[in-house]
């Protein structure tokens, strides 16, 4: 299948960036503590990930609930809802998406320089 | 001779559209979005290899309007070129180099067609938080890019022209 030294160096390049931007973009970091609600790149709502809660985003778009430090989309009116099959998440720098309603939801930690919407 | 190539062309990109398709109906195992098989990418390859790189750019380009015209929406469009178009010129340039197994340049099709995806994301959504899925999509991409190399190398084996 591989037969030329290119190949090797490709593979080996690739797997490096993967581990690279796992340890960049997705590892958690710090403790979790808010839920960024951000609608066309706009932070729309913040909520603490200690208080329960069921809210309506967007308009009514998507729905979120926050319940025992998990927070996810419970229902949403777009076609595919792959933002809903997108489980809970409770852990820094995880995010759920919404593509066709531009929004997403992200944990930030303690020393995210977000603050809460009142 | 050439209206054979057209004939051929026009084959082609009817196949990448029918697995552009197919792989529609077929539903996500993985809840990312941008996650998907690549499967047209087989008819992109066969081109780049068997006909030219001039051909693989037609198809790939013919095949992403079409199908986002029929089945698709003014987003989808901009996803599926950038990635498109990204890819192509990677592949096209590792194809030309003649360092790379096909494998390889299949492979890094992958990658650089779902690291194409995320970018895009980024600007439409205004955000930079989904880079969270980046090393999934990564991965994802040099999978999927294994299975559509090995395919397409099996094809342009067996169908000799």
């Amino acid at each position: 299948m591989f037969k030329k030294k290119a190949d090797f160096i490709l593979i080996i390049t690739l797997i490096l960036l993967a581990l690279g931007s796992y340890l960049i973009c997705t590892i958690p970091n710090g403790e979790p503590d808010k839920v960024v609600v951000r609608v066309d790149g706009e932070i729309t709502d913040v909520f603490l990930l200690e208080e329960d809660g069921t809210y309506s985003l967007s308009n009514g778009t998507n729905i979120l609930v926050i319940e025992d430090g998990k927070a996810w989309l419970e229902d949403a009116d777009c076609p595919d809802k792959l933002c809903v099959k997108q489980g809970k998440i409770s852990k820094v720098n995880q995010c759920i998406t919404c593509l066709p309603n531009k929004l997403t939801v992200t944990i930030e930690g303690k020393n995210s320089d977000v603050d809460l919407i009142n | 001779m050439k209206n054979k190539n057209f004939a051929t062309l026009s084959l082609l990109i009817a196949l990448a559209m029918i697995l552009s398709f197919v792989e529609s109906q077929i539903p996500s195992f993985f809840p990312i979005p941008g996650i998907k098989m690549g499967l047209a990418n087989i008819a992109v390859v066969f081109a780049l290899y068997k006909l030219s790189i001039k051909d693989a750019i037609i198809v790939s380009v013919t095949r992403v309007i079409i199908v986002s015209f029929l089945f698709g929406t003014s987003v989808t469009l901009i996803y599926s070129i950038s990635g498109a178009v990204l890819s192509m010129i990677v592949m096209a340039l590792m194809q030309k180099s003649e360092r790379f197994s096909l494998v390889s340049v299949s492979i890094a099709g992958g990658v650089t067609h779902n690291i194409a995806q995320v970018i895009v994301a980024c600007i439409l959504l205004k955000s930079a938080v989904i880079r969270y899925y980046l090393p999934f999509l990564i991965i994802s991409g040099m999978l999927t890019g294994v299975v559509i190399g090995l395919i397409s190398a099996k094809l342009i084996e067996r169908i000799k022209k």
